[in-house]
């Protein structure tokens, strides 16, 4: 099965010499392309990636077309792309993007993704990136393809290109019905000779509102191969004579194995058993066989425990004490009439995507090939470079379309662990992580203490502003409201669990403090939290989004119906060049101390929308993991020990805490296209909060906020 | 000790001989090579694994192969027949309710497991029959409007 999804090399390469001292591969290779075999010719050019190691999709910069395109005999166009598709919809998106220049239709064009051999170095796939950073690339190179066509007809036609028209992937004369199409180029010398000139960066690309491809809801092309179970993901990947790994991790936090004794484990039939330095890692034919050598080779370990570290509980207090930051600003405060300060906390928390990182990796004498779950081809090919000492042309790093990531998948643990025991063992080893070692050991969503300061003149007008994020970051930092003095700064901390990337990262929180914050200041004020906003904001993108979601979710009237058991409330924000606005309404049953969130509406506007369906299902997907963040996700930990490492004692949103959830695009199309999958999350948690504050009078600072802190108050 | 187990998947026999306390998962991947039941959780709790047996979901990761002796198991690689998707692929597919598509084997098998138990059930019911089932892209939305929309065409 996994050699239906890889790269098969047709024939071996074949290198010629050609006139002067250049030198160019040409080999024929099978590409299989999400179960459409294509047969493309790989040069020299196409690997331009590689070698040159560009990153974050470079806007044309001197990369030649062929590293971007190639044309198929059977009219088909391959279009390449360095970046990952983990489920937020950048296989279609690209697609769409190559076929709206081509002037083809979207089921022409076969993609190939996230393959060091073939693809360019797009950077890793995270920050909202690819929609900024690749699509415009991929539609220039698209658009420099059709242009070198239309000019390769009009020089043979002999007339002014022009005249000409290129339509359905076919260049027409129509004074004398010539045509020509891409895939009558597909075998021209001087076709693959124009070819290798740069993308033209200043092409003029297709305007928004002529769009046929981009901004229609296009289907992913791999669906049913999902459906019917038949897709590989990275931890589906199977190859002959493979055995299923499992590596020994240490008890806690800091701890450093002293001894062990692996007779056991070596004893046991057909276990190998690897190790060096502070890995230790088990091979064999199944996964059971490796986990009861892991777990008897476990059970003699002995570990010096490491230092002292915080609790879940006391970690808020340890990371302020810890925090690299001066003093408070008193900026303005002198003038206000009324100061206010808050407090706010977040939790660390796991991205749990349902997939575990997973890694095979298969050495060919010293070339090294590995399929990995993780968000940076690049950064897996490098690791491995680095780890074994090898040269770039001797190791190939895949990632097949993998399941999820929000930003947790960044570090190519899995691959380094599994092209270890391979090389040991002699054979392709698997690995993927146990949900257990997902919670444990893959790196968390930063914690933080936020510190609030606003001060408000006798009219009731915001007008000193002081606000830090301790360790979390400075996404979203800024406040988007005109305060004639005010300090926004990140600052960092000490951090005892390992932190990075998460969906949107700081934003969230930091939206969430500011949000609720504001809400706070608009009670203290005497306003309404929607009008105390507008008063405040002349960013019109966010206004729109804002009074979007108000009027859909009739702001205005049902905020007078507000009781004791039901709140509604409201939230903005903007990050990665979007904008966002939630209305939601709570439930809250205080002998229960339970908090209900019954409905969300919500606003969102990314300039102009490539794929409508798409971007539904992510605005949809980041409500509903809002609500894990804003309610109930947090990591238990204490003496190094994470406590609630399962599913069972983590709760995630399941169908049963899913609201009413109503989503509306606003579609601007006078900018660029911002990414879509990470910032409809950040107006959920503080939207909630105001809600609960709205029916209830206690304002909830903490995410998650706990429906037990009702109950006691 | 290796046992020999007998069952059928997706309509074939096979025999496998095996240590009796793999967990079914594992032999379904491994040893049939039937990747399209997926690992989320080992311990019951997401439903990723998600399989008939005898007509009925089972949790693949938390049973032992020994106990599918003799059982029939449906997995995701058996639902359609030919080319001819079961109309909870199909619904999936028309309702766009995949994102990564990682939970969408097990998915399926539930909201099969479910319409075949009662074909038209109520939203409440479909919560309560699909909640075991986590997907952390959170396409919950579509997935809901992907079991409606098989409602009633589903046989028993
Ligand atoms: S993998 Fe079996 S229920 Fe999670
Ligand atoms: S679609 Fe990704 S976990 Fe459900």
């Amino acid at each position: 099965m996994a050699e239906n999804l890889s790269i098969q090399k047709a024939q071996s390469a074949t290198a010629k010499s050609s006139a002067g001292s250049e030198f160019t591969i040409s080999r024929r290779t099978f590409v299989q392309s999400l179960g459409a075999g294509l047969a493309i010719t790989v040069t020299e050019a196409i690997s331009w990636g590689q070698r040159r190691g560009g990153r974050g999709g470079a806007q044309g910069g001197g990369m030649p077309v062929v590293a971007r395109l190639h044309l198929n005999e059977d009219g088909t166009i391959a279009v390449m792309s360095g970046k990952v598709e983990e489920g937020q919809g950048a296989r279609t998106e690209l697609s769409q993007a190559a076929a709206e220049e081509l002037q083809v239709p979207f089921d022409r064009i076969r993609i190939v993704m996230a393959d060091t051999d073939f693809v360019p170095d797009d950077g890793i796939t995270a920050g909202s990136r690819t929609t900024p950073g690749n699509v415009p690339p991929m539609r220039q190179a698209a658009a420099t393809a059709r242009e070198l066509l239309t000019r390769f007809a009009a020089r043979r036609w002999q007339v002014e290109p022009n005249t000409l028209e290129v339509r359905d992937g076919t260049v027409t004369n129509k004074a004398t019905n010539q045509k020509l199409t891409y895939a009558d180029l597909a075998t021209s010398k001087e076709i693959a000779e124009a070819f290798k000139q740069p993308i033209e960066s200043n092409i003029a690309l297709t305007a928004v509102s002529d769009w046929k491809v981009m901004g229609s809801s296009a289907a992913r092309m791999n669906w049913r191969d999902i459906v019917t179970g038949t897709h590989c993901f990275p931890s589906d990947i199977v190859r002959p004579n493979m055995l299923y790994g499992r590596v020994l991790r240490p008890p806690a936090y800091g701890a450093v194995l002293e001894s062990i004794d692996l007779s056991a484990a070596k004893a046991m039939k057909d276990v190998v058993v690897v190790q060096e330095s502070g890995f230790v890692g088990f091979a064999a034919p199944t996964l059971f066989q490796a986990t009861a050598a892991m777990e008897a080779a476990a059970k003699t370990a002995s570990w010096k425990p490491g230092p002292p570290s915080p609790s879940s509980k006391t970690v808020h207090a340890y990371l302020k004490e810890h925090a690299r930051m001066g003093s408070p600003s008193e900026k303005g405060f002198a003038d206000a009439a009324k100061t206010l300060t808050a407090t706010y906390t977040l939790a660390y928390i796991q991205h749990t995507p349902m997939e575990p990182r997973a890694a095979v990796a298969e050495w060919d004498g010293d070339k090294l090939t590995v399929w990995a779950g993780c968000d940076g081809p690049y950064r897996v090919k490098g690791d491995l470079m680095r780890l074994f000492d090898l040269p770039a042309e001797r190791v190939r790093a895949i990632v097949p379309d993998m399941g999820g990531g929000f930003g947790g998948k960044h570090n190519p643990d899995a691959a380094l662990e599994a092209a270890r025991l391979a090389k040991a063992a002699g054979k392709p080893v698997w690995i993927r992580w146990t949900r257990a070692e997902e919670f444990t050991w893959a790196y968390f969503r930063p914690a933080a203490v936020i510190e609030c300061k606003g001060g408000l003149d006798a009219k009731g007008k915001l007008v000193a502003w002081d606000f830090v994020n301790i360790n979390a970051g400075g996404a979203a930092v800024d406040t988007p409201y005109n305060i004639a003095n005010k300090r926004c700064q990140s600052v960092g901390s000490d951090s005892p669990l390992a932190q990075g990337a998460y969906r949107c990262l700081a934003a969230t929180g930091n939206n969430f403090a500011r949000e609720s914050f504001m809400d706070e200041l608009a009670a203290v004020a005497g306003a309404d939290p929607l009008e105390f906003r507008l008063a405040h904001l002349e960013n019109q993108r966010i206004r729109t989004v804002l009074e979007t979601a108000a009027k859909h979710f009739n702001w205005s009237e049902r905020k007078k119906k507000i009781t004791p058991e039901l709140g509604v409330g409201l939230a903005c924000g903007t990050e990665k060049n979007s904008v966002v606005a939630a209305c939601v309404e709570v439930g809250i049953d205080r002998k229960k101390g339970e908090i209900r969130v019954r409905e969300v509406c919500e606003a969102f506007e990314p300039g102009p929308i490539i794929n409508p369906a798409n971007l539904t299902s992510q605005v949809q997907g980041c409500i509903v993991m809002g609500l894990g963040g804003a309610l109930t996700e947090e990591i238990q930990f204490e003496n190094g020990k994470i406590l609630n490492a399962s599913f069972a004692d983590y709760h995630v949103p399941r169908f049963r805490d899913i609201p009413k959830i109503d989503v509306h695009l606003v579609n601007k199309t006078d900018i660029p296209s911002a990414g879509g999958g990470e910032t409809p999350i950040i107006a959920v948690a503080p939207a909630i909060g105001n809600a609960v504050f709205a029916a209830t009078g206690v304002r909830l600072r903490a995410m998650p906020m706990r429906g037990d802190a009702l109950r006691q108050a | 000790m290796d046992v020999t187990i007998t069952l059928t998947v997706n309509g074939v026999a096979r025999t496998v001989t095996t240590d009796p306390q793999r967990p079914l998962l594992d032999v379904l991947r491994e040893d049939l090579h039937l990747t399209g039941t997926k690992y989320g959780c080992g311990e019951g709790h997401c439903g990723a694994c998600t399989v008939l047996m005898d007509g009925k979901p089972a949790r693949s990761c938390v049973v032992p192969v020994s106990l599918a002796d003799k059982k029939s198991i449906i997995t995701i690689e058996g639902l359609a027949k030919g080319d001819s998707l079961h109309p909870v692929q199909e619904a999936f597919l028309a309702e766009g309710a995949i994102q990564c598509g990682y939970c969408t084997p097990g998915m399926i098998l539930s909201a099969v497991a479910l319409l075949q138990d009662k074909s038209n059930p109520t939203d409440e019911e479909i919560v309560a029959g699909m909640n075991g089932n986590i997907c952390r892209c959170n396409g919950y939305v579509k997935i809901m409007n992907a079991v409606r929309r098989a409602a009633g065409k589903v046989r028993r």
